[in-house]
């Protein structure tokens, strides 16, 4: 199960990261999020050296989701450096996924 | 060899998979890896699907359908098929994950994908103001302001359901009446927070990035007018996804699969149809699951004859 990251923990968890970090915005009532998210832990057990994949509710943390502009769910951000550098929308395919990845697990 | 698999996890892949597991032919179904469940997953209250009197989520009654389809033996698996080869009497199944299947009878239940409307940016704004699941990203619109395209059932559902979370709905309709049903339109316009823009199409998306608003298109006498947006919810109707099979089995004029009189069989022997991907008319949850059960007891039957 990926970590889920809290506003007090975004600092330390996800921008100040050595490793880039692909965070998935999600709630409990969205359909297509609960879909994504084991597709997520097994590119997460396969490509976890690479890149570190964490959660964050939205129900429990809005204001990480409005600081980020989502305005639709699943969204997966890509934070290197402390900055978002891909964003993905929507559940997608384990495929499509490692190939919009690419760039961060190759 | 499998003797069935079932391609789509909605009412007709479900029931198809209830009807032939209950024939002893161990289905496999293979449900899609992140749409299993089918249109429905994205539905909040279904009030319509009889024995549920007082209604459930659709979530809950595509849970309960795969629940009784595996009862009786249904493998479930979460995959998506990319590729299929069914002319012979041999039909080869392939998935994203790598696998190959073989069955001597394939069901198509792939339903149907939802419409867009076809204009510029419409892409690179979704997900960054316009949305196509109202239950998944109603939330983030709390007082704002938004609009809902479409005149259907499934507009109408997702307007009131938007109301929870908007300050002021726009449902914008190209027509001059509703072709939802009576009691899903009385909802909508005795809704105060809903504000019905008739006879009206969106002509262009608005927003660098961001949608920020829509220009909208009389279709009476042609008139222009801007509507300031935070969100835009699309739901114009569906179309068959027949991607799939669209060079093997025989479609309708208007795209769907063509099936054989009251039954679902395809111009392919063993192939079989069921649900939205046959419907250009009914589309309801009820006749996708009677649609089902109709391809099972025909890919039965075929079977049967084949020993």
């Amino acid at each position: 199960m990926s970590k889920h990251v809290t506003t007090a923990s975004f600092q330390s968890d996800v921008l100040s990261s050595s490793k880039p970090v692909l965070v998935d915005f999600w709630a409990e009532w969205c359909g297509p999020c609960r879909m994504v998210s084991p597709i997520l832990d097994e590119i997460s057990a396969e490509h976890g050296d690479k890149l570190t994949i964490v959660k964050v509710n939205v129900d429990e943390e809005p204001a990480l989701a409005q600081q980020y502009g989502i305005t639709s769910i699943p969204a997966l951000h890509v934070f290197k450096d402390g900055q978002v550098v891909k964003q993905i929308i929507g559940a997608k395919p384990k495929p499509s996924l490692l190939a919009d990845l690419g760039e961060f697990i190759n | 060899m499998h003797e069935v698999i079932i391609i789509g996890s909605g009412p007709a892949g479900y029931t198809a998979g209830i009807y032939t597991a209950r024939a002893g032919l161990k289905p496999l179904l293979i449900a899609s890896s992140v749409e299993a469940g089918g249109e429905l997953m994205k539905t909040t209250e279904v009030e319509n699907y009889p024995g549920f009197p007082n209604g459930l989520q659709g979530p809950e009654l595509m849970d309960a359908f795969r629940a009784q389809a595996e009862r009786f033996g249904t493998e479930v698996l979460l995959d998506d098929v990319i590729e299929v080869d069914l002319k012979g009497p041999v039909k080869i199944v392939k998935t994203g994950n790598g696998k190959t299947f073989e069955a001597k009878a394939v069901i198509l239940a792939t339903g149907a994908a939802y419409r867009e409307l076809g204009l510029p940016k419409e892409k690179e704004l979704s997900g960054y103001g316009i949305s196509w699941c109202a239950t998944c990203d109603g939330f983030f619109f709390r007082e704002k302001t938004i609009a809902v395209v479409g005149g259907g059932d499934s507009a109408m559902e997702e307007a009131n359901f938007l109301t929870r979370f908007a300050s002021k709905v726009y449902l914008i309709h190209r027509r001059d009446s509703f072709k939802a049903s009576k009691i899903m339109q009385e909802r909508a316009l005795n809704n105060p927070k809903i504000e019905v823009v008739w006879n009206t199409e969106v002509a262009e998306l608005v927003g660098e990035g961001k949608l920020t608003g829509v220009k909208l298109r009389n279709t009476v006498d042609g008139s222009m007018s801007d509507l300031d947006l935070d969100g835009l919810f699309i739901a114009i109707g569906n179309d068959p996804r027949v991607w799939l099979v669209e060079n093997q089995v025989e479609l309708t004029d208007e795209k769907f699969i063509k099936v054989e009189g009251r039954s679902s069989k395809t111009t392919l022997p063993g192939v079989f149809a069921a649900g939205d991907v046959i419907d250009p008319t009914y589309r309801q949850a009820i006749t996708a699951a009677g649609s089902g059960c109709v391809a099972a007891l025909d890919a039965e039957h075929y079977l049967t004859g084949l020993q």
